[in-house]
């Protein structure tokens, strides 16, 4: 009984708190329901059984990926609210709207999940589980999902040197734009950067 | 014996290309006309060695090499010399060589003199396929060839301008081209049907085998073969009705009149017969033989009849080539093949000497044609009105000139089998021909200097071109004189025609007859034309107005009729046709254009550079790839 | 009252057309990134419930790539936009049209 009340009670929050996310005007309200979001999101995790899943959706993106919005913050005005013209204000609604009835249609039809079947199922028939949520992951993540778990690594270390580079140092100075013209520019940030 | 085949077939050709490919573009020269002329010579020679082997050894067979291979259909390009195609050849190469010589003089101010010759050689070459090929498909290759080369010399003068049916009946030389051309892409349907219905039916096109196999087939196809192959021999050789090209055909230089429209093309169609003949005189066909007679008798008579009013002084001599061609179908169709041959050759003689001279005083009038502006013209043009006088002599069928032996043995052939209605009117045509050949000569040569009072200064023609049109005017004088040995010859390969004791009982009573009806007609020429001062010649303005005269000098309005009735209807269908074709054709192409260019004007609108809207248009597809997934699982 | 799988992937639904029409109506950038954020989270629920309703860690591991994923697309993202708020002092659409051709 308590799980139904949870499962409504995390539902109704976070799609409250993804459309503040999705209509405020204010950066930091976005961000803070955004947070918060999937902070409840993390909730339906743990309801799943997935408590690996859930501590990694709060490490990551409540932790470190919400901290990488907040930090970007710095660089832009949060304080000033975001000024938007729509030509079309409801035309978003309308498509959004009828995703969300085509979704709802289709997943509320009970033909669907009677078609779903797994194909290479991993877990409860091997005979994991006997150890809890944790070390079935990890176990499934350094045999089946190796060579995934690797290449994400590197997209991981991929993304963060283009994050630095990207944010770096001679931001003002485009590199693809002004190579051929602006070869006194760039001599004189060479400069600047040798002082 | 050969390469002499080969000299004869592809020295015109080598002329031609000689003038067309090295002098297209070049001012004009001397060197092409004598080069092409000496080449001609050169084939004249060759046809000359191949006629006396031939009279010695018998007909000479070549093939050159295989042309078609294809499953059944064998095509070889064979050349047959045999006593018909020799005669052919001599004669073609004959009024070629000399015709090329007289450009040389006439065309001699002409811009287009390089290509002149290129054409003329061309044209030449083309012909000698059409008499040498041993097949049918050859014939048909050079029929086409001499179409293609009489269209381009018929308007070789293309530059000059339309000018009104009323004025000019042949409108302009390039109208009168693409009439020329056009009638005889009518006529040579006509000749294909017929070489496909031969090969439909005995599978071969060789002119052995086909004549070999014809008595096996049903009448009623070989009536079919005959007929049609008679419509491509129509269209040839101008019978009516498809005989109104030939007197536009005078809108091209003289020499081309001369060489195509009296001695060599417009025989084409007299050739065929001749070729055909076991084809022509097999019983099965004798109906459409007996039409071609009557036709010819027909057009000799309605041709005479035109020429009686006519003023240009080349549409009377074209009138004239078209009378003498019905005489030639006449002997043809009677089944007297070798005395139409025979006519044949003496005509291209005479005729083509005939046209030669009208040149002459057309080159000394500056290009004037009507003989009411001419008269008295012997005084400054001897040579001219002594060839002319005996081209005309020859034509109007005197006693021992080349005519009168070849129109006098048609004659006969008429009445030795009891046409005698063709016999009728070849003889009256026979008076006819004299008055009118004479009636232009006395117009040309005698009576008034009326183009004194117009400001004309003719002079003669050069004394070379003069020379050179001797060996013409020798042959219409003896060519009739070797009558019984071109008999002996030519009947190695054709049937004989005897004339059955009768006949020959009557002969001499029947050239007499023709005489004096020739005689009649020269003397009344002259008593009405040669006179000179008060006396002289005048208009008759209310014979003028008359309807048998206006009937005749519209040439019985035949090609108003066509203008009416064919050309008229014609152009209004094409222009429906046309606005149809715009409407559908065209307007179906330009509505796919359209249809990419307004989807691209308005798809440009999505390309305004804002990636809000980009992401608005991905968004709605996404929506159509989820609405599309959500079908596509509710209906698998 | 049994909670299915039903529930979860309507919720999961319902939650991406949220991300949906935030991507479709918002101009600035940086709310275009929540939105996207909030579009993968609803995709990872999704998957969660899957991989639980038939007892299968895979779907967990997807989630824990899509995590992975969008931590490199924030990081990488992240920086462009500071370089683009540093050219064109802005981060509104509207303003940085520079695509038109």
């Amino acid at each position: 009984m308590y799980e139904v009340i949870a499962f409504y009670i995390f539902a109704i929050s976070t799609m409250v708190l993804f459309t503040i996310t999705v209509m405020s005007k204010n950066v930091l309200y976005a961000m803070t329901a955004l947070a918060a979001g999937m902070v409840m999101i993390s909730g339906f995790f743990f309801l799943l059984g997935a408590d690996f899943l859930g501590v990694v959706q709060l490490i990551v993106y409540v932790g470190a990926v919400m901290a990488l919005y907040a930090f970007s913050m710095m660089f832009f005005d949060a304080t000033k609210d975001i000024k938007e013209k729509h030509q079309n204000p409801s035309l978003a609604f309308v498509l959004g709207g009828l995703m969300a009835l085509v979704f709802v249609i289709m997943f509320s039809a009970p033909i669907i999940g009677e078609n779903i079947q797994a194909l290479y199922p991993v877990g409860l028939a091997e005979g994991l589980g006997a150890f809890g949520n944790a070390q079935d992951v990890g176990l499934v993540l350094f045999t089946k999902y190796l060579v995934p778990f690797e290449v994400a690594a590197v997209m991981l270390l991929v993304a963060m040197i283009a994050g630095i580079i990207l944010a770096g140092k001679k931001m003002d100075y485009s590199l693809t734009e002004c190579e051929a013209s602006d070869k006194e520019l760039e001599d004189e940030i060479l400069k600047g950067g040798a002082k | 014996m050969e390469s002499l085949v080969y000299v004869a077939l592809f020295a015109p050709f080598v002329g031609s290309l000689f003038a067309g490919l090295f002098f297209a573009r070049s001012p004009k020269t001397h060197l092409v006309g004598i080069v092409a002329s000496g080449l001609l010579a050169l084939s004249f020679i060759a046809s000359l060695m191949l006629a006396i082997h031939v009279a010695e050894f018998g007909a000479v067979h070549v093939t050159l090499m295989d042309w078609i291979n294809a499953g059944d259909l064998s095509i070889p390009f064979g050349f047959l010399v045999d006593e018909v195609s020799v005669t052919m050849m001599v004669v073609v190469t004959l009024v070629s060589t000399v015709v090329h010589i007289y450009s040389i003089g006439y065309m001699d101010h002409d811009k287009g003199y390089n290509r002149f010759f290129s054409y003329l050689s061309a044209f030449v070459f083309s012909m000698l396929i059409l008499v040498m090929s041993d097949n049918f498909a050859g014939l048909f290759i050079g029929w086409e060839g001499v179409g293609v080369c009489s269209w381009l010399l018929i308007g070789f003068w293309y530059h000059k301008a339309d000018r009104p049916f009323e004025e000019n009946p042949s409108i302009s030389p390039s109208w009168a081209a693409n009439e020329a051309f056009i009638m005889n892409r009518v006529a040579d349907l006509g000749m294909l049907v017929g070489i496909f219905l031969i090969y439909w039916n005995i599978g071969s096109l060789q002119y052995d085998v086909v004549f070999e196999a014809l008595p096996n087939l049903k009448d009623g196809i070989l009536v079919a073969i005959a007929i049609a192959l008679f419509i491509g021999a129509m269209g040839k050789s101008a019978q009516f009705p498809l005989h109104t090209w030939l007197t536009d055909a005078m809108e091209g230089p003289t020499p081309v009149s001369a060489l195509i429209h009296a001695a060599t093309m417009v025989t084409a169609g007299v050739f065929l017969v001749i070729r055909a003949n076991p084809l022509f005189s097999l019983d099965a066909v004798a109906g459409v033989s007996f039409f071609i007679a009557s036709l010819g008798a027909f057009v000799a008579f309605y041709a005479a009849s035109m020429a009686l009013s006519a003023r240009d002084i080349k549409r009377i001599v074209a009138l004239s080539t078209l009378s003498q061609l019905g005489y030639m179908f006449a002997a043809a169709g009677l089944g007297a093949y070798w005395i139409a041959l025979f006519h044949l050759a003496a005509h291209a003689f005479f005729k083509a000497l005939l046209f030669l001279g009208a040149g002459n005083v057309m080159h000394a009038m500056d290009d004037e044609l009507d003989i009411f502006k001419m008269g008295g013209m012997k005084k400054v043009m001897r040579g001219s009105y002594i060839y002319m006088g005996i081209a005309s002599v020859a034509l109007a069928g005197l006693p021992f000139f080349a005519g009168f032996y070849s129109k006098d043995a048609i004659i006969e052939t008429a009445f030795n089998d009891g046409s005698f209605i063709i016999w009728g009117i070849l003889v009256i045509t026979a008076g006819m021909t004299a008055f009118y050949s004479f009636r232009q000569v006395f117009f040309t040569f005698h009576g008034d200097e009326r183009y004194k009072a117009l400001g004309f200064h003719p002079h003669d023609m050069y004394k070379y071109v003069l020379v050179a049109m001797a060996p013409l005017a020798a042959l219409a004088i003896s060519f009739g004189w070797f009558m019984e040995d071109f008999r002996e010859f030519i009947t190695r390969n054709l049937p004989d025609y005897e004339m059955s004791h009768h006949t020959h009982h009557w002969a001499w009573l029947l050239g007499l007859l023709v005489i004096i009806l020739a005689v009649t007609g020269i003397v009344i020429a002259y008593k009405k034309y040669a006179g000179t001062g008060k006396e002289a010649w005048k208009r008759d303005e209310v014979f003028e107005q008359s309807f048998i005269y206006r009937l005749v000098a519209n040439q019985y309005y035949v090609p108003k009729f066509y203008d009416e009735f064919i050309v008229k209807p014609y152009t209004i269908a094409s222009e429906k046709f046309w606005a149809i074709d715009k409407a559908v054709v065209d307007g179906s192409v330009d509505l796919i254009a359209k249809a990419f260019y307004k989807s691209g004007d308005v798809s440009r609108g999505m390309q305004n550079g804002n990636l809000s809207s980009y992401l608005n248009w991905m968004g709605a597809g996404a929506l159509l790839l989820v609405v599309a997934a959500a079908i596509s699982a509710f209906i698998g | 009252m049994e909670i299915g799988i039903g529930h979860y992937l309507i919720l999961s639904g319902l939650l991406f057309s949220i991300g949906f029409v935030g991507v479709l109506r918002r101009k600035n950038l940086l709310m275009l990134f929540f939105a996207t954020e909030v579009m993968l989270n609803a995709v990872n629920v999704a998957f969660a419930a899957i991989g639980n309703y038939y007892g299968d860690l895979s779907g967990q591991m997807f989630a824990f790539f899509v995590i992975a994923v969008a931590a490199s697309e924030v990081a990488v993202g992240l920086g462009l936009l500071i370089v683009l708020y540093k050219k064109y002092g802005s981060l509104d659409l509207d303003v940085i049209a520079t695509m038109k051709g």
